[in-house]
């Protein structure tokens, strides 16, 4: 199996991804919510990035066949999903601009690595390594349980960007009809580390701190040595030191010096001094390790986020479901390559022709991430066979 | 009604309490509004005193923390009367801000309010009922276009006394070139905007927040777009190479001018919207200093400034106070040989016209086309007898304009007009 990809071969891969490997079926059934209401998928833009960064908006589909016919012929490097509108997108011109408007989308989250480059010291921008990757499983992790527990949230898909980051989507009905406000008020509960280049200490706890930020840190805790001190070496020199604090002039390694902050927090809280510095540990921890999130994305009802099951053009890999029970199981190393799966298509393709056609995915190592995204599908089909059970026994009773 | 005199508003500003009863009255709420003929005349009155009433609001904002005791005194007796008593369990929508500030305690999409936020569940509802009524105004101005006597007048009525928008200064544009941007950002820049010029400078990138914030502003002084597109170019292209800049940033730049997109013409950022909005986060260098610095780093800069230590004192204290406007504005003098007029910052490119009146008196008065921009907005409107005619020809509404003020009005269904534009030109720019 080769572990290569050209980004120039990307031409000549993507029309056998899209006619064989695309998960089109279990794709469909996500964005179809299972026809309610029935306008529901043709209402949705898709907006496509072709060779050249050639962009596309308003596309929008009848149904599965047409979804299917456009990507081939299309071959998009990247495919974004947008709102439901008020009318067909594709249709948007013909209709008035103040009518035309976007009424509903999934919540979406987008935590990008690179907004963490002042808390890491072994890659910067695009570049990711599995000294920084923990950051990501913390992210997932922190903000699965808030939208879980804190939110009552349960259908939510995460999906890797390909690249550098994480996206995640709240696919409950209550998450899709979200106002704006609403989006941005959680979006920002969610967000601890603020501030810009000219604040030092991004991180201020209240002196209770809330229950969810006490169960974030829980997370943090768990992870932090790991990730700061032993991976990242956070005190390790002068300047991280002097970007954590102007206190600290000189020193020798991480471990001494987390040591000597942990003993001083504990100094001062035992002689029930200087109030402000009780959390310090924590917010430290919370700076360097909370989920970043790009609230903006958020935000906005019509943002358009990239689809899962793209192909990033530049990595090769494909923006793939990740399973928040097994995020430390996740590499982003492990995910597949267009390239690979093309060569495990044709190593298969002429032993074993009796397959159905559509169904290719299931003979390439894609089957098993196809097989996190059915997951997730099966139990959002359970809560609106539940809810078409509740409409139907209604209408039985009139 | 009792009509509230500038005076009064003046006062009103030291003395909420006295004022509130009055104050009630010509705010003119109402949940159906009156159906009786009205005179035009009559109908202008009412709406400028209430834009009075409404800045008289602003401006007590700006000064006082909200909240005073007769205020709460007053809520909290409207609470009372909905019977709820100690802590009440509702959907976490209906106390947004509340979860937005993390102020309650959630399970399972639950808020545990306290009674003391109870106002939030009211809030809720009274901002759903307004925005929704707003929304039904937005799409009942289309059948006012055929009343060209009424459009136009109350596309005007913003600018009156609200402030400029800075939007449609087509008498400056092309006076700035990209060479002069270095000596004017350090006589004129208000300090936002110097921050983000240095910050350019030196790292020879902005993020998208601090590109924004200053490019609109740029746009606002008279950048035309070939110059706007040659000084961003200048200095990405010493980290970049030119090609890409092409494909990643230019888009964004000729999207604030209006030439892409739906060509909506973007307003330069108010101080409100600098304050409240978009607050920056790790890698950005936007926002409001006197809002967005540590207190130290602060008085650490406006030393370096060669500040007296009084004039740092003071205004690091008016910061340290939430006082961000107020202490912008002393800034403002203490940097120019103490002025001494009293100025109401509320928009960097209001700092940037006064800077420059200021420093060429002489040509802000004889010539309207030099930097000192004309202040036609700005004078006091006469109130009565102004002819309709006039106030049109003052004001040319344009579908543009209207987007850039709806963008302020915060969250509302309207904001999904101007977001179609932000969200395309946030995809261009990642």
């Amino acid at each position: 199996m080769s572990e290569t990809y050209d980004p120039s071969s990307l031409p000549d891969l993507l029309p056998i991804y899209y006619k064989k490997l695309f998960p089109y079926g279990p794709y469909y059934r996500w964005l179809n919510y299972g026809g309610v209401p029935k306008t529901y998928f043709n209402h949705r833009e898709f907006s496509f990035t072709l060779k050249d960064d050639v962009y596309i908006r308003y596309q929008s589909f009848s149904d599965q066949q047409e979804l299917e016919k456009e990507i081939q012929r299309r071959c998009p490097y990247k495919i974004d999903i947008g709102a439901v509108f008020s009318h067909r997108p594709k249709d948007h011109k013909t209709v008035k601009a103040a009518a035309f408007h976007a009424q509903e989308k999934e919540l979406v989250f987008d935590i990008d690595m690179t907004d963490y480059d002042d808390v890491r010291n072994c890659c910067s921008g695009a570049d990711i390594c599995s000294k920084c990757w923990p950051l990501m499983k913390i992210a997932i992790q922190i903000i699965d349980r808030a939208l879980r527990e804190d939110f009552g949230f349960q259908h939510l898909l995460w999906v890797y960007s390909g690249r550098r980051g994480i996206h995640c989507w709240v696919c409950d009905d209550i998450a899709r009809k979200l106002s704006q406000n609403g989006r941005s008020a959680i979006a920002e509960y969610l967000s601890v580390v603020k501030g810009g280049e000219h604040q030092t200490r991004k991180v201020t706890l209240d002196d209770i701190i809330h229950p969810s930020i006490r169960k974030s840190l829980d997370i943090v805790e768990k992870a932090f040595k790991d990730y700061a001190v032993d991976k990242q070496d956070f005190l390790g020199n002068e300047e991280r030191q002097t970007k954590l604090s102007e206190d600290f002039k000189s020193g020798s390694n991480s471990k001494v010096w987390w040591a000597i902050i942990q003993k001083r927090e504990k100094d001062i809280r035992e002689k029930k001094k200087y109030k402000d510095c009780q959390n310090v540990t924590r917010e430290i921890m919370l700076q360097y390790c909370y989920p970043r999130l790009d609230v903006n994305v958020s935000t906005g009802v019509n943002h358009l986020l990239k689809s899962p099951f793209c192909v990033h053009p530049k990595t090769g890999r494909i923006c793939v479901p990740i399973d928040p029970e097994k995020v430390d199981e996740f590499d982003p190393e492990d995910v597949p390559l267009i390239s690979q799966l093309i060569e495990e298509l044709n190593k298969t393709d002429s032993t074993d022709d009796t397959s159905k056609r559509g169904k290719d995915y299931k003979r390439t190592s894609l089957s098993s991430c196809v097989q996190v995204f059915e997951n997730f599908l099966k139990k959002l089909e359970n809560s609106w066979k539940g809810k078409l059970q509740e409409q139907s026994d209604l209408k039985m009773e009139f | 009604m009792e009509i509230i005199t500038k005076s009064k508003a003046r006062r009103n500003r030291h003395n909420i309490k006295k004022e509130q009863d009055t104050l009630s009255h010509p705010l003119q709420f109402y949940k159906i509004p009156p159906s009786d003929t009205i005179s035009l005349q009559k109908f202008e009155e009412y709406a400028i005193e209430r834009l009075k009433v409404l800045k008289a609001v602003e401006n007590a904002g700006v000064k006082f923390i909200k909240g005073t005791q007769n205020y709460k005194d007053h809520l909290e007796k409207e609470i009372r009367k909905t019977h709820f008593k100690g802590i009440l369990r509702v959907p976490f929508i209906e106390v947004l801000d509340l979860v937005r500030s993390r102020k309650v305690y959630l399970v399972d999409g639950y808020a545990f309010v306290p009674r003391d936020d109870m106002i939030s569940i009211l809030l809720t509802h009274y901002r759903a009922h307004l925005s929704h009524s707003l929304a039904i105004t937005c799409r009942a101005l289309p059948h006012l276009e055929e009343d060209d006597r009424l459009l136009p007048m109350l596309c005007g009525l913003s600018k009156r006394y609200i402030g400029e928008d800075y939007g449609n200064k087509k008498s400056t544009v092309g006076e700035i070139t990209a060479d002069m941007i270095d000596m004017l950002s350090k006589q004129s820049f208000p300090l936002c905007m110097q921050q983000l010029h240095q910050s350019l400078r030196q790292n020879h990138h902005l993020r998208h927040g601090g590109r924004q914030q200053y490019g609109l502003f740029l746009k606002g002084i008279g950048l035309s777009l070939e110059e706007a597109l040659k000084f961003w170019k200048n200095e990405f292209t010493k980290a970049i190479d030119g090609d890409k800049f092409d494909k990643q940033y230019s888009y964004n730049i000729r999207h604030n001018y209006g030439k892409e997109g739906k060509r909506a013409d973007y307003t330069p950022y108010s101080c409100v919207k600098i304050i409240m909005s978009n607050p920056p986060g790790p890698g950005d260098f936007h926002g409001c200093p006197f809002k967005h610095t540590d207190p130290d780093l602060l008085a650490q800069k406006l030393r370096s400034m060669s500040l007296s230590k009084d004039a740092v004192d003071s205004v690091v204290n008016y910061a340290k106070e939430g006082h961000y406007q107020v202490a912008c504005q002393h800034y403002f003098a203490v940097t120019h040989s103490n002025f001494e007029d009293d100025i109401n910052i509320n928009h960097p490119n209001g700092y940037f016209e006064e800077s420059r009146r200021f420093l060429n008196p002489d040509k802000g008065n004889m010539n309207k086309s030099q930097l000192g921009t004309p202040r036609t907005n700005r004078n006091p409107v006469k109130m009565e007898g102004t002819p309709i005619s006039q106030l049109a020809s003052q004001t040319q509404p344009s579908q543009d304009s209207t987007v850039g003020d709806f963008d302020d009005m915060g969250d509302n269904d309207l904001m999904d007009i101007a977001m179609e534009t932000d969200a395309e030109s946030d995809k261009k720019s990642s």
